[in-house]
């Protein structure tokens, strides 16, 4: 059995206000996010001692440990790429508390992207003239205009209808059942913007065949979750949700560079994730059938749509129609990002996806799903990636 | 009016022979010369087996659009006037797949499949491989 199965516990959960300009700096968010999770889980922040935080997070761990006054440090990480990481933060901070380096992890992300003007400008690709080096492979796309992740995805989306008649229609699926979700939060950035199939179609062209509701928002805000042992979890002020499993992975075939090289795969409508599905369900000793509620990444329609297919939840390019069945919404079989996701809550790279997860475990969402005893959380594919396995503690 | 020049590739010591050849007008791909594999993009080790033994091949520039996306909003000014334009994953007939634009037709008749040859682009200071419609 794997070493790591519920020997772990999400203790705290926070958040700030999501808003297209938090008037703010990434360190004072995740501050706020961070004291908001620890005093969610009753515990002095000075005894955080260990932080592992996201690659293109601009808060240092040493910054954010000064600031909340922690006595040691004694563990500290960083994963990504970019939304890949937070799953993989936790499964960081799980392997940390088990091999004794921390007691009391703390995994935040803090994003003020849309103030600074969207993730093309925030990742200056393509800023100075000059594309390419230091193993990016990027002077290979982004001279030809590929600079939007809206764009690399919408390749993706074209091929599997092609390959599978996919239609924009089952894409619009996930958007609106994404919004739904955020309607009933009055957190989300869209709380109040109803989606209907009418005005998704007739969506701004973004890059074809996406259109402006099949992309996430951009955001200002941070989220942050607290890890500690399942013992040390039975002494906190709230009902511990356990980390049964989590798992990182790439599948064989990894591709170099960030993002744009998935289109190189050999199978571009396999994903990372394949793989990390596997080994998830191995490890929780569990599967895609006993998933109560899923909170799956979704920086754009057809990651999702491949998710879908890669975590086991239907075959590889069935996506469309299972999602057009009805199965991702609130009353589906598989209800998915009960709080809006990454399309309707808000882009915070996937740790409002956490946050979710626990709170629906918790009985705290505002789209408390009856009865969910096991979510899935899973964090962005290319080209390696992460999930992970929460259910309510026993 | 003020154009924003477009990002030009930086080669890097490995990928400067593609680039070189390219400004030659030859679209190039490195083969292992211990495993045979031919492969794009261009790395500095055999993705099938490790081998830093790699030659250089000449290819034939013609292919099929493997996938395809029309970008209708810029991400970048210096992209601004060219929207739609059209990024496609190539699949070349020897095998490997690279991204490009696929230019001198309507953006709107672009279709998985079709058959496509490469031109070479001169118009910035790195010659860039494209590629067009051929009757198929």
């Amino acid at each position: 059995m794997w070493p790591g199965r519920d020997r772990c516990a999400i203790v705290g959960i926070g958040a700030t206000e999501f808003s297209r300009d938090a008037g703010r700096s990434e360190l004072r968010l995740a501050i706020e996010a961070s004291v908001a999770a620890l005093t969610d889980a009753g515990i002095d922040p000075a005894a955080v001692d260990g932080i592992v935080r996201c690659d293109m997070d601009a808060v240092s761990h040493v910054a954010l440990a000064e600031a909340l006054g922690v006595r040691n440090l004694t563990y500290w990480g960083v994963t990504g790429p970019g939304g890949a990481a937070p799953c993989a933060q936790v499964a960081h901070a799980v392997a940390a508390v088990v091999s004794g380096e921390a007691t009391t992890v703390l995994c935040p992300r803090s994003i003020a992207w849309a103030s600074a003007g969207g993730l093309g400008s925030a990742m200056g690709r393509g800023a100075g003239g000059g594309a390419g080096g230091r193993g990016s492979y990027e002077e290979l796309f982004v001279p030809y205009g590929l600079l939007a992740p809206a764009s690399t995805y919408a390749a993706v989306a074209r091929r599997h209808m092609h390959a599978f008649g996919t239609t924009r229609e089952q894409l619009g699926a996930i958007a609106l059942a994404c919004r739904a979700r955020a309607n009933a939060n009055p957190a989300a950035q869209m709380h109040e913007r109803p989606l209907d199939l009418d005005t998704y179609l007739a969506g701004r062209p973004i890059s074809t065949p996406l259109g402006l509701f099949d992309c996430c928002l951009v955001s200002d805000g941070a989220c942050a979750v607290v890890v500690t042992s399942a013992e040390r979890a039975a002494d906190c002020a709230q009902p511990a949700v356990s980390i049964t499993a989590v798992a990182q992975g790439s599948g064989p075939g990894i591709q170099g560079g960030m993002l744009s090289s998935v289109l190189v795969r050999d199978d571009p409508l396999t994903w990372p994730c394949r793989w990390v599905g596997e080994e998830l369900w191995r490890r929780a000793g569990l599967g895609p059938a006993e998933v109560d509620v899923a909170q799956i990444y979704d920086c754009f329609t057809p990651t999702v749509l491949i998710q879908l297919e890669d975590y086991g939840f239907c075959a590889k390019g069935e996506g469309g129609p299972f999602a057009a069945s009805g199965a991702i919404g609130f009353d589906g079989s598989l209800p998915i990002n009960t709080a809006g996701g990454n399309l309707s809550e808000a882009y915070i790279h996937g740790m409002n996806h956490v946050v979710e997860g626990v709170r629906q475990l918790r009985g705290e969402s505002t789209s408390p799903v009856p009865g969910a005893e096991v979510c899935l959380v899973t964090s962005g594919p290319p080209p390696a990636t992460s999930a992970m396995v929460l259910t309510r503690a026993a | 009016m003020t154009t924003v020049a477009k990002p030009m590739p930086q080669p890097t010591a490995v990928s400067q022979p593609y680039w070189d050849a390219a400004g030659e007008h030859r679209l190039v791909a490195p083969r292992c010369r211990s495993c045979r594999t031919l492969f794009l993009y261009p790395r500095a080790t055999c993705p099938a087996c490790l081998s830093t033994d790699l030659d250089w091949e000449q290819l034939s520039g013609r292919g099929r659009v493997y996938t395809f996306t029309v970008v209708r909003q810029a991400a970048h000014p210096a992209f601004t006037e060219d929207v739609p334009y059209v990024l496609a994953i190539v699949e070349l007939d020897e095998g490997p797949r690279l991204l490009t634009n696929v230019i001198g037709c309507d953006p709107a008749e672009v279709r998985c499949d079709q058959p496509v040859e490469v031109v070479f682009d001169d118009t910035g200071e790195v010659t860039v491989p494209k590629f067009q419609p051929v009757a198929g």
